[in-house]
Order: structure tokens, then C-alpha cells, then sequence
């Protein structure tokens, strides 16, 4: 025989013949192609009673906690409006540069500035004082947890898939089981943000807790510690770097939670603002509003890292009583300085309206001009994607083609010939030795003739289940069939189709660019130096802010969720993908080059396929960033999973929405486990180590 | 240099039958046998076969006030897990570790941390420093979990520094330090509670090997000072020889032969000492007194030597005087006599009988 196959390879072809028999059979068993209604378990109406119930019986404690939690946030919202902004504005800016410098104690001056000179001076402080207390929460629970699981595997192994949960369900989806329980209010946004923001804490203080080095932790047993002073005083300071790492992540995280709790309402932040202008169209002020999330996200971000990055370098500690304490003493002389100041001249402790300067109507008339002198060029871009790429995999090339889009018809002499050019293509690949990339263009063709929607579940089930069994073993196979049969059974498998179906192309496109461009930066500084601090950005931006300009010019719909998520997701594709490359072993680059391999054949036969490993981890990356930003884009009208957990959350119907909330959890932990253990397996084949 | 040890000085630490065994139920191979056995080697083969991992089998060796005590091994040889036996840094899975005749594995946790903070001191292969402390914290730091005031343990911790030379450096943090200079922070710091007992767990390894031969002399001037009771780790054996009193050759978890180094030298045990000793430069180890001629006759005519004069230096003085030179001890008195003859005795018994056997 030509092609050898082997036993894994025979599997992948009874899946196609089943998937073809499927395809084959569906119009004969309706049961494939839609899974019967009555059949679907009616688990959200269970979820609702036990819901109720609880509300009824518990609702007084939860409400206490609520009413507990209140008096704090009212505290710090009254003292962030009862300073005046000189002296708000001063604190922070001695915070950055004790943090930072001078350089970030500028750009948090520009911040300030700009957050009063814009008018949203207000409601800025009221997103701040939730996460003033938001973050600090965030981090006792974060640690007490992640010490609790350094101590006990037992209760390692308990956390750690609950974290999984918390940060893969969709933040909307738990939004209202909080508001159900807790009650209206800022309080909400809180318990929301300190949900979604106290596992990267928990991690991480694991992850330092247990990187001290073995001989640190013997020479402080040795020098007869306690077992409480080896905890205070040799674990924790020597893994320091690795929790502030925790706290930054924790902050970032609460930050974007507190802006998307805001679409419950009634908290007057930020947040809202963006929200409720992007509602009303009305663009130039969603935007400025916006520039104040992201300016506040950079700058904790920037003062938190910063810390994280001091905590290496320690200050000899023979200097002086002012020196060792400037700082301090310079903020509270400068705090009073500026609170006099402030009682005698006006301005400094309100910013008078007169100086308000807000450029939103100009803008609104710039874009408005842009958009319609551009109309033709913008409807061109959006057709194409659509017909070209977006229908195809939606619907199939058997809907998509049509005189209407593609200016033919579909004959069945193309179908024959399409049929026939994908099984030449794919007996090429086998006959090279590639049996898997064959099979791969075998099931990519199918897909794309019939698109995903037209796939019958049975066939795709099985395709999925078959692919985590070949890359993880049998417990990934047989957790993803569970994990797909719980979306078929909850009766939200085609919602679910439809947001792979976004998230893939999204994913597909970024991923390809993204490595693209990673690949050009690994091999040019120029490129990597004009790169970084875009990603930078993209990555502080909360979420919500990203949304802004495609809506502005692309206005509601599919095409501007997916490039809202592009713009998310590529950020990882990128940085791994240079990271991979710029950390290969020289000596393996140097080994090549004597052996005189060209550029292209050392990109293509030594550095890629070192590389990959890296790459699938950005790949993962790029997904899991692809999932949490579609859960936002179900703002600008889509049709998946990610908007049956926004009608959950608009309906107040809490079983529906933590349904979907589950399944797209579900789908982004089978994704996640799959990339790992590929990307594991490659390494340890390539006795290479990752992380 | 060579501290010649008496054998019936004080034993300060004593290791008796002591068992490291890892796996699933390690107990459940010495219930009430105190670690002996009449065959330890085919007890340790019992408990490889199934399925538990012998770190180490029956060690026994006592260590002398004043003295340094190699223990000298592979990796893997179970040379580690010993000396964190010794400090229960590791809990041993059967034997006796007595220090000053008192069995450690006995003492509560309380105990424990009491005598780590006043009768141990332990150096680490990778240093072991305190990353957010610096050099002076990182040196008072046993003394600050003792609770003694600032201005105390900073006293204390000066002195132990002029003693490691590094004065002068006492603001810099661990990373700005040279590997070198940061052993000597490791051993200030071990050395500032005046242990009785210093254990030290390979800790030249990590440097380069001038700095290595460096940092051996400067232990081997503290030591003149101290006197302490040391067990030093190493898989260097060049290094054993040079500092040793006693050493202990240490193999798959089992002590193969314990003995001055000189012992080791003229009679190992068997081949795997040998393999060691085989390549060692006989002429800077052996002395004088090592190779004293039974049969040969003294005369007062004979040149006189100092018995722990190193044969290189006398080679040329044997090959000249045919009938050999007169050794005298420290005290002066006449231990016998060296010859050509007795030398190459002393070598025919000794490890260079393995080229004959292959």
C-alpha cells in the first residue's frame, strides 16, 4: 500500500464516515440536525426554584452581608468627594513616582487633568472607591485561599478547578445570581469584581509561596524559626515579587469587573457613562468616557507593576530617618499644603465649569462626515468579510453561494468538483506522509461546504470528543462528549455553534496575523519596539473601551464583534509567538547555521518547530482572550451563547442565563485542556520546558 | 595544617544504623528493629523491591569534638539526605542520632528549634540566602528569630563578619554579591549562634575553582580558630582529602568505608574506593610517617625528618641516602624509619595494586 495508516489514523476515518453518514441521514432523522425539544432537560427551571428558594430563606443573610459591605464603599466615596481634586490629584501622583518615577507621576498627572478637564471628575471617583475596595478584599481572599492551598494539595485540588469556573463563566452570567442575592446597588458591582478578581491573587500566591527555594526555607529552619516565623518571615518576604504580581493582576481584573457591573446601573461610575452613551449612539462622549477607563486602568496598572518591580531592590537601609520615610513625609506635608491652598482659592477644590472642555460634539460631527463620505468603502469591506468568510463557515458554502454573493451558482458539477479537488488534496497530503494533515483538509472541507450550523450535532460531538481523546487521553475524550452532551441537552447547542463559529474565525484570523507579526518582530527590534507598547494597551484596555470605535464606524452587528475581538485576541498570538523565538537554545540557531541552513529553511525547520510549543500556549491564549471579549460583543448584537447570557441577565431569568454562562465555560475549558496537553506533549518530545 | 584527631576524644555526634526510606509505607520495614540488621545491604535490596526508594541504608559513623568529618559521594549516593538527617531537616525512617549522647529524633518540636538555634550551624550548596534581606539581616537573621534586640545581633553579627572578611559590604543585598562572597555570608550567618555543630552541605560546589581552593583555605583558618565539629558534604574528592580528619566514602544510600584520608589511600575497602584513590597524586597525600619500614634498622647517623613531612619533598633525599631517613614525631621522639623500600611497599598494598588486578 501506498499510504500507511495507522491505528489512530483508521479512527479519524470512521469519524469522517460517520460525520458523512450523519450529514447523509439528517433530512431522514430530523433528531440529527436539531435536537428534539421535548427532549431538552428543563435544568435552567430547576435552577430557577432552587434559586427562589434560596432568595426566600437565605435572602436575609446575603442581604446582611450587602448592607455590611455598603458602609465601607460610602466611606471612601465620601472622601474621594470631599477632597479636593488638588490634593485627590497630589496623593496620586506621590503614590506613582514612589512607585515609578517621574515619568509615571506625569502621565498620572495627565490623567487626573484630563478626568476633570473632560467632567467626569465625579463619576470617575465613584468607580474608584469601589475598587478602592474591591482590590484590597480581592487580595485578603485571594491570599487567605492561596495560602490554604499551598498548605493542603487537598485543598489545592478543590481551588484550583473552582478559579477555572470563576474566570471562564462569563462575568454577566454571575452578575445576577449577585444582584438576585445581594440586593440593588453598588454592592453588586463589588461582590461581582471581588469574584472575578481574587483568582489570579490565589494563584499566584500559590505559584510564590511554593517557588521559594528549598535551601531558603532549610537555611530559615536551620536558623530555628518557628513555624509561624518561617511563614511571616522567610516565605513571605522571599516570594514578595510573585504577590505583588497577584495584586496587580487582581486589580486589573477588578477593574474591568467594576466597569462591566456597571451595566446593571444605578452606580453613577464611569462605566455607565460609556454604556449608556454607547446606547444612545452618542460616540464622541462614549469615547472620552472611555479614554478615562483606560487612562485609570494604565495608571494602576503602571503603579501596581511598578511595585511588583521595586520589590527586587531593596534600599541600603543606613540612610536617614527623612530619607528612608520621604515619601511619606512629603505626601502628607504636600496633602496639607494643597487642603489650605484649596480653602482659599476656589479652583483648586472644584474645577470651575468654565474650564471644562468637552470635544464630544466635534466628534460626533468628524465621524459622522468620515462615515458618510466613506460609506462605500466601509460597506465594500464589511460585504466582503461576510460573504467571503463569515457566511461560508456559518452557513456553508451550499447556503453562501449564490448569483447574489458570490455572483454564481452552486451546480452540482461544482460540488462534484469541489468534492473531488478537497479528496485529491487530502490523498496528496497521505501520500507525502502527512495522513493527519489529510484528514485535517477532509473534515475542514466537509465543514465548510455544509457550515457549521448545518452540521448535525451527533457528527460534531463525535469529532471533538475524538480529537481531546487522540491529544489528552481518555479522560479529556470523555470529559469533552460530557461536557458538549450537557450543552445538547440544555437545548443551547446551536446558540453554542454560533459563538464557535465566531470566536473560530476570530480566533483563526488572529492567531495567523498575530503570529505573523510576532514572527517579524522576533527577527527585527525595530518591529518588536513599535509593537510592544500597542499590546501594552490593548491589554490594559478594559474590554468595554475596545468596543467603542468599530461601533462608531461599523455601527451593531457580527462584523464589528469580530473585529473587537480581533483586536483582543491578537495580542497574545504576537507576544508568544516572539517570545517562543527569541528564547530558542543559541546553541540549536548556532548548530543550524554551520550546517548552512538558509533563512527561510531555519525559520521553517528549526525555529517554527521549536517554537510551537510557545505558540500553542498563545494559541490557548488567544482563545481564552477571544471568549471573554465575545462575552462583551454581545453588546453590539450577536447571536451565540454570549447574548442568552446577556438576555439572562436583562430578563432577570437566572437559570437561562447561568446555563449559558456554563456552556461557554464549558466550551473554553475543554479548548484550554486541549491546547495544554498538546502543547505539553510536543515539549516534552522536544525535551524542551515551557513556563 | 593537619590536625592529627584522637580517637578517644569526645564523640560530640553520633549517627547509629540510620534509615531514609522513601514511598508509599516506609515503616513498615523496621517495626521494631532500631534500624540493625545482621544483613543491611540485602535488607536495603528487600526494600527496592518493593517499590520504595532507599535514600540511605544503615549509616553509622560518630563524629569528634573538633573534628571535620567528610562525607564524601556521588549524587545520588544519599550524601544530602544524611547531613539533613543529621539537622532533621529530613525525619530518618529508622536509627539513632545522638548529639551529645541525647537521641535528637526523641526531642519535640520545641526542643528542636532550640537546639537549631544554639548547637547548629548549616551551610547551603546554593547558599540559602534571604533575597530581601541584606548581608548584615541575612547574618543576624537566627538572631532576630530569637528575639534579640537590634543593636545585640548587629554586635554579634560584625564580629562573625570580620571573621569571613566582609567587611564593608554589610548594606548589599545577596544578588549583588559574587557567589563566593555569598558563601561567606552563608557561613558568617551559620556560624553567628557559636554552634557546637557546623554542617556543611557541599559548599564550594557552586564555584568556580580558584574561588573553590580560596574558600577551602579560609574554612580550613576559621576552623584553626573554632574548633568546631564539622560534617562537611562533598562530592569533590580532591576536596575531602585536603580537609579531612575522617572521611566517609558514601554509596547508593550505604557508607562503603570511613577512615582517615591517608586509610582510605593505602587500604580501600574495595574498588569503588579505589576508582577514587587510583588517580589521586600519592606523593602530596602521603607523609613521611605513612610509610615507615618495619624491617629496616635505625641509627642515629640516619638524616632526621618531621613525620608529617610530605613524601614529594623527601623523594630525592630517599633516593639519596640508600639506607633511608630517621622520622621523629611532633614531640621530637623517633617514630622508625623511611626508606626507598618502605615506600614502595606502602604503594604495592595500597590503591596501585588496581593496575596489576586489570
Amino acid at each position: 500500500m501506498l499510504v500507511k495508516f495507522n491505528r489512530g489514523d483508521l479512527h479519524w476515518l470512521g469519524v469522517i464516515g460517520v460525520t458523512l453518514v450523519c450529514l447523509a441521514l439528517q433530512d431522514e432523522w430530523t433528531w440529527m440536525a436539531k435536537y428534539p425539544k421535548d427532549l431538552i432537560l428543563p435544568i435552567s427551571d430547576w435552577l430557577n426554584a432552587v434559586m427562589d428558594w434560596i432568595v426566600a430563606y437565605l435572602g436575609w443573610f446575603f442581604l446582611g452581608i450587602s448592607w455590611a459591605l455598603e458602609w465601607p464603599i460610602k466611606a471612601v466615596r465620601f472622601v474621594l468627594h470631599a477632597l479636593p481634586w488638588s490634593v485627590t490629584t497630589f496623593l496620586f501622583c506621590t503614590v506613582a513616582w514612589a512607585a515609578s518615577g517621574w515619568k509615571l507621576a506625569g502621565f498620572t498627572l495627565f490623567s487626573m487633568l484630563y478626568m476633570l478637564v473632560i467632567g467626569y471628575w465625579s463619576e470617575s471617583m465613584n468607580t474608584l472607591s469601589l475598587v478602592a475596595i474591591s482590590v484590597p478584599l480581592a487580595i485578603l481572599v485571594g491570599f487567605a485561599f492561596g495560602v490554604w492551598g499551598f498548605f493542603s494539595h487537598r485543598a489545592e485540588r478543590a481551588i484550583v478547578p473552582m478559579l477555572d469556573v470563576l474566570q471562564t463563566v462569563p462575568s454577566f452570567a454571575y452578575l445576577l445570581p449577585i444582584l438576585m442575592l445581594f440586593g440593588f446597588g453598588t454592592v453588586v458591582g463589588l461582590i461581582a469584581s471581588v469574584l472575578y478578581s481574587f483568582p489570579p491573587m490565589v494563584r499566584n500566591t500559590i505559584v510564590g509561596l511554593r517557588g521559594v527555594s528549598p535551601e531558603v526555607i532549610e537555611s530559615g529552619l536551620m536558623s530555628g524559626a518557628t513555624p509561624r516565623q518561617l511563614f511571616w518571615q522567610v516565605r513571605v518576604p522571599a516570594s514578595l515579587r510573585q504577590l505583588l504580581l497577584g495584586v496587580n493582576q487582581a486589580t486589573m481584573a477588578s477593574l474591568s469587573m467594576v466597569i462591566i457591573a456597571s451595566i446593571i446601573g444605578g452606580t453613577a461610575d464611569i462605566g455607565w457613562v460609556v454604556l449608556s452613551t454607547i446606547r444612545k449612539a452618542q460616540f464622541g462622549e462614549s469615547l472620552l468616557a472611555g479614554m478615562v477607563i483606560a487612562l485609570m486602568a494604565m495608571v494602576i496598572d503602571r503603579i501596581t507593576a511598578g511595585l511588583a518591580d521595586r520589590s527586587g531592590d531593596y534600599e541600603p537601609n543606613d540612610k536617614s530617618f527623612a530619607k528612608r520615610y520621604g515619601a511619606w513625609i512629603a505626601a502628607g506635608v504636600g496633602a496639607v499644603v494643597f487642603l489650605t491652598l484649596a480653602q482659599v482659592i476656589g479652583a483648586l477644590n472644584e474645577w470651575p465649569r468654565g474650564w471644562e472642555v468637552n470635544p464630544a460634539k466635534a466628534m460626533n460631527e468628524a465621524l459622522s462626515y468620515i462615515v458618510v463620505n466613506f460609506r462605500d468603502e466601509i460597506e465594500a469591506i464589511k460585504k466582503l468579510a461576510f460573504f467571503f468568510v463569515m457566511l461560508p463557515v456559518k452557513i456553508g458554502l451550499q447556503g453562501a453561494v449564490s448569483p447574489f454573493t458570490w455572483g454564481f451558482e452552486l451546480t452540482l458539477a461544482h460540488t462534484i468538483g469541489y468534492a473531488l479537488f478537497m479528496t485529491a488534496l487530502a490523498g496528496w497530503a497521505a501520500y507525502r506522509d502527512k495522513v493527519k494533515t489529510g484528514i485535517a483538509i477532509l473534515i475542514s472541507a466537509i465543514v465548510i461546504y455544509f457550515g457549521l450550523t448545518g452540521m448535525p450535532w451527533p457528527a460534531l460531538l463525535l469529532i471533538c470528543a475524538v480529537a481531546g481523546w487522540k491529544i489528552g487521553g481518555r479522560a479529556l475524550g470523555l470529559g469533552t462528549a460530557l461536557g458538549l452532551g450537557f450543552i445538547v441537552v440544555t437545548g443551547i447547542w446551536p446558540e453554542a455553534i454560533l459563538s464557535i463559529y465566531l470566536c473560530g474565525i476570530a480566533v483563526l484570523f488572529s492567531f495567523l496575523v498575530g503570529t505573523a507579526i510576532g514572527i517579524w518582530a522576533a527577527h527585527n527590534d525595530t518591529v518588536s519596539a513599535i509593537v510592544r507598547p500597542f499590546n501594552d494597551t490593548l491589554q490594559t484596555m478594559p474590554l468595554f473601551v475596545l468596543l467603542i470605535p468599530f461601533v462608531m464606524v461599523f455601527k451593531i452587528g457580527e462584523f464589528t464583534a469580530l473585529l473587537a475581538i480581533i483586536a483582543y485576541a491578537i495580542v497574545p498570538a504576537i507576544r508568544y509567538a516572539e517570545h517562543g523565538l527569541r528564547s530558542l537554545p543559541a546553541t540549536v540557531i548556532e548548530a543550524a547555521t554551520m550546517i548552512g541552513a538558509t533563512n527561510r529553511q531555519m525559520l521553517w525547520q528549526v525555529k517554527i518547530p521549536l517554537a510551537l510549543p510557545v505558540m500553542m500556549l498563545g494559541l490557548n491564549q488567544t482563545i481564552m482572550y477571544s471568549i471573554a471579549m465575545l462575552v462583551i460583543a454581545a453588546l453590539v448584537g450577536t447571536n451565540g451563547l454570549e447574548q442568552i447570557v446577556y438576555i439572562g441577565l436583562s430578563d432577570g431569568d437566572f437559570g437561562v442565563g447561568i446555563i449559558a454562562g456554563i456552556g461557554m465555560a464549558i466550551i473554553a475549558i475543554i479548548i484550554d485542556r486541549m491546547t495544554h496537553a498538546w502543547s505539553r506533549k510536543r515539549q516534552e518530545e522536544l525535551g524542551l520546558s515551557v513556563e | 595544617m593537619k590536625r592529627s584527631t584522637n580517637d578517644h576524644s569526645d564523640v560530640k555526634l553520633s549517627c547509629r544504623n540510620v534509615w531514609k526510606i522513601y514511598g508509599r509505607q516506609p515503616e513498615q520495614f523496621f517495626e521494631g528493629t532500631q534500624g540493625r540488621f545482621a544483613d543491611a545491604a540485602q535488607h536495603a535490596d528487600v526494600i527496592r523491591d518493593a517499590d520504595h526508594i532507599v535514600a540511605n541504608a544503615d549509616v553509622s559513623f560518630d563524629v569528634h569534638a573538633g573534628e571535620i568529618f567528610v562525607i564524601m559521594g556521588l549524587s545520588g549516593s544519599g550524601k544530602s539526605t544524611i547531613v539533613r538527617c543529621l539537622s532533621r531537616l529530613v525525619e530518618p525512617t529508622a536509627g539513632e542520632i545522638l548529639l551529645d549522647g541525647e537521641d535528637l529524633l526523641k526531642k519535640s518540636d520545641a526542643e528542636l528549634i532550640d537546639i537549631r538555634r544554639h548547637k547548629m550551624g548549616m551551610v547551603f550548596q546554593s547558599f540559602g540566602l534571604m533575597p530581601h534581606l541584606n548581608v548584615i539581616d541575612n547574618i543576624a537573621f537566627p538572631l532576630k528569630l530569637q528575639g534579640i534586640t537590634e543593636n545585640e545581633r548587629y554586635a554579634q553579627a560584625k564580629r562573625v563578619i570580620e571573621l569571613v572578611g566582609l567587611e564593608g559590604r554589610e548594606n548589599n543585598f545577596p544578588k549583588e554579591l559574587s557567589g563566593g562572597q555569598q558563601q561567606r555570608v552563608g557561613i558568617a550567618r551559620s556560624l553567628v549562634v557559636e554552634p557546637d555543630v557546623w554542617f556543611l552541605d557541599e559548599p564550594f560546589s557552586a564555584l568556580d575553582p580558584l574561588i573553590r581552593k580560596l574558600m577551602q583555605d579560609e574554612f580550613l583558618r576559621i576552623q584553626e580558630k573554632l574548633h568546631k565539629s564539622i560534617v562537611f558534604i562533598t562530592h569533590d574528592f580532591q576536596e575531602a582529602l585536603r580537609i579531612a580528619d575522617r572521611m566517609a566514602i558514601m554509596r547508593d544510600g550505604a557508607v562503603v568505608q570511613i577512615g582517615r584520608p591517608i586509610d582510605l589511600i593505602l587500604n580501600p575497602a574495595d574498588t569503588y574506593v579505589r576508582e577514587f584513590t587510583q588517580d589521586v597524586p600519592w606523593e602530596r597525600i602521603l607523609r613521611v610517617e605513612d610509610i615507615l619500614d618495619e624491617t629496616a634498622s635505625d641509627s642515629v647517623e640516619l638524616e632526621r625528618v618531621a613525620g608529617n613531612t610530605l613524601v614529594a619533598t623527601l623523594l630525592p633525599r630517599l633516593a639519596a641516602h640508600h639506607s633511608g631517613v630517621l622520622v621523629e614525631g611532633e614531640d621530637g621522639s623517633v617514630l622508625g624509619v623511611a626508606t626507598a623500600r618502605g615506600l614502595t611497599a606502602a604503594l604495592a598494598a595500597g590503591s596501585f595494586s588496581l593496575s596489576k588486578e586489570a
